[in-house]
């Protein structure tokens, strides 16, 4: 049997790809909403590994829930994106910067 | 075994209603023509108005809490008093905003029911009872949030302020997600109350790491919604990007539900952290006062301006919850309520001198005002001061009460902080009244209000609350005490 530690350790690495991809993604936005769904992705394997553990089913319904609202978060995201590529003709991170200060 | 106990509806009458009546003028504003969207905003601000009256009545005893779901959701004091001002920023939002949206040919039914819905969601979210509705309360208030900056399709800087706010937002959601998983790992319950009986970290507890872990993240979870910083980063774009009458929004009522949330997480699940948490958000709230403060002072822009200023506001709240005792709580949320409403007059303003085509959101665009309309710069002028935290008025009795939490906790260096950087806060305020009553307008001819009267009226009534609240304030933080009587003093 899988010890729990790695499930965590897996989880704590997809969490981190994902932050990193946050942070140092300097291109694309689309690649930016992929990384917040390897974060909750990453969220979900810490739920149902600590759920499968402890034997108690809440953390598993947690992440149906979490799955749920990702799917939303995706689907306002990319409507949002196509505003911005409509208005500004790029999505590139880089040039989103007219906002500073 | 789980049990269906009907009972947990009555409790839940409130946000029933307001679904309901969500979905009711959803359908009903599909079948209405351009012409006629006043109906929906008169029936919005009737919902609003019905949903207050079940809350109030809904109250418990001080002290009592009515749990239902198997304890996911809560009616106490606490949360009755903030939806009671969450549901009266939103009402105050829907008649502030009404003729910018119109010249803007934004006066849309997706305005209302994107509003309502985020009402909606910062009602559950100050009631949560477990993890799990603090999640979906928050993701229905950000999710709407993020759709409603951007409300205006065809503005590049809307768009812009959406994005960014969407990324950063997403980005605290899965922060604060990984800190619930590490605190369900530790405690094995997503219940808050559970967390609280359960949550050990004697140096011995074999979660010890887990937990600490856990409540890291989610204290930078909330410090990201809270607007406190380092985690402020997308603010000053969203209050700027954004069209100004969901501006209005942003900057008052999810405050309130922030406050909430941090309070639902902080005192009812992980109060037995509390040692450890008060020290993160004691320099969570320094760095607030500087940035906010320090940044406010370069700005240009009063929407930008306001939106670092929230920024110290947010500071001043934390000092409340540094104490971490009853009365500690009912100061930051005398003050997130003070805030709230003097944010809503300094937006409303903009919205008042703002015309098609013109934003007024320049400090500049404020010149000479008290020549052209000397009671509105009245209005601003109470606002600003209150802002400042000058007395009598209501800002000034908010800031005291937290700096005194702060004082009984200890913390004599965190308030001696907070009074160096309000100082310094008191020129940026007063540059706005300056402008106003000393510089010459760009524009002699008198000031072209809005013909909307239930919006100037309710913009001069909000102003001259920030006066009156300021000399009979005490009933009000009478409540607010009596809201927090069942945390231990």
């Amino acid at each position: 049997m899988i010890p729990l530690s790695h499930y965590l350790t897996l989880g704590a690495i997809l969490f981190c790809i994902a932050v990193a991809g946050i942070f140092i993604n300097r291109k694309n936005v689309i690649v930016l909403l992929m990384a917040i769904e390897l974060m909750l992705l990453a969220v979900n394997t810490n739920f149902v590994a600590f759920s499968r553990y402890l034997g108690d089913p809440s953390g598993q319904v947690f992440v149906f829930f979490i799955l749920t609202v990702a799917a939303a978060e995706a689907a306002i995201g990319l409507a949002i994106l196509v505003v911005l590529f409509r208005n500004r003709a790029t999505i590139n991170v880089t040039e989103i910067d007219s906002l500073k200060g | 075994m789980i049990q269906f106990n009907p009972a947990d509806l009555v409790t839940l009458r409130p946000e029933l209603f307001l679904l309901g009546a969500t979905c009711s003028i959803l359908l009903i504003d599909l079948f209405l023509k351009a012409a006629q969207r006043d109906v929906t905003h008169w029936l919005s601000l009737l919902a609003l108005a019905a949903t207050a009256a079940l809350v109030y009545c809904g109250i418990p005893a001080p002290g009592q809490s009515v749990p239902a779901f198997n304890d996911m959701f809560v009616s106490d004091g606490v949360a009755g008093v903030l939806k009671l001002f969450v549901l009266l920023m939103t009402g105050l939002v829907f008649l502030y905003g009404r003729s910018y949206l119109r010249d803007r040919k934004l006066f849309i039914g997706e305005f209302y029911l994107l509003l309502l819905f985020a009402t909606l969601g910062m009602m559950l979210l100050v009631s949560a009872g477990s993890l799990v509705t603090v999640y979906l309360g928050l993701e229905l208030l950000t999710l709407s949030s993020y759709a409603l900056v951007a409300l205006n399709r065809d503005s590049a800087a809307s768009s812009e302020a959406a994005i960014k706010y969407f990324v950063l937002g997403a980005l605290a959601s899965g922060l604060l997600l990984y800190g619930m998983s590490m605190i369900y790992g530790a405690t094995g319950t997503l219940d808050l109350a559970k967390i609280h009986a359960v949550a050990d970290f004697s140096t011995n507890s074999p979660h010890r790491t887990l937990l600490a872990f856990g409540l890291v993240f989610l204290v930078v979870g909330i410090a990201f919604k809270l607007g406190a910083a380092p985690f402020h980063m997308w603010l000053p774009d969203v209050y700027q990007g954004a069209p100004t009458a969901i501006t209005v929004f942003i900057g008052s009522a999810p405050k309130l539900a922030a406050f909430g949330m941090a309070y639902r997480l902080l005192e009812g699940g992980m109060g037995g952290l509390h040692g450890q948490w008060t020290l993160m958000l004691a320099w969570l709230a320094v760095l607030s006062l500087a940035v906010g403060n320090l940044f406010a002072i370069a700005q240009t822009n009063l929407k930008r301006m306001l939106a670092y200023s929230t920024i110290s506001h947010v500071g001043f709240l934390l000092l409340g919850f540094v104490n971490g005792s009853a009365s500690g709580y009912a100061a930051a949320m005398f003050y997130a309520i003070s805030y709230a409403l003097m944010a809503a007059v300094a937006f409303g303003m903009i919205l008042l001198l703002a015309r098609a085509g013109f934003e007024a959101e320049e400090i500049d665009d404020f010149k000479g005002l008290n020549q052209r309309n000397p009671w509105y710069a009245g209005i601003m002028a109470i606002t600003m001061f209150s802002l400042a935290g000058v007395p009598p008025l209501f800002g000034f009795f908010a800031k005291l009460m937290v700096l005194k939490a702060a004082i009984d906790a200890g913390q004599l260096w965190l308030a001696i902080v907070a009074i160096v950087f309000a100082i310094v806060g008191l020129y940026y305020y007063l540059r706005v009244v300056k402008v106003m009553y000393f510089d010459e307008p760009a524009d002699d001819a008198p000031l072209a209000l809005p013909p909307d009267r239930a919006f100037r009226w309710s913009l001069s009534l909000n102003g001259l609350a920030l006066l009156a609240l300021g000399i009979a304030w005490s009933p009000l933080l009478e409540w607010c005490n009596s809201a927090f009587a069942a945390v231990a003093k």
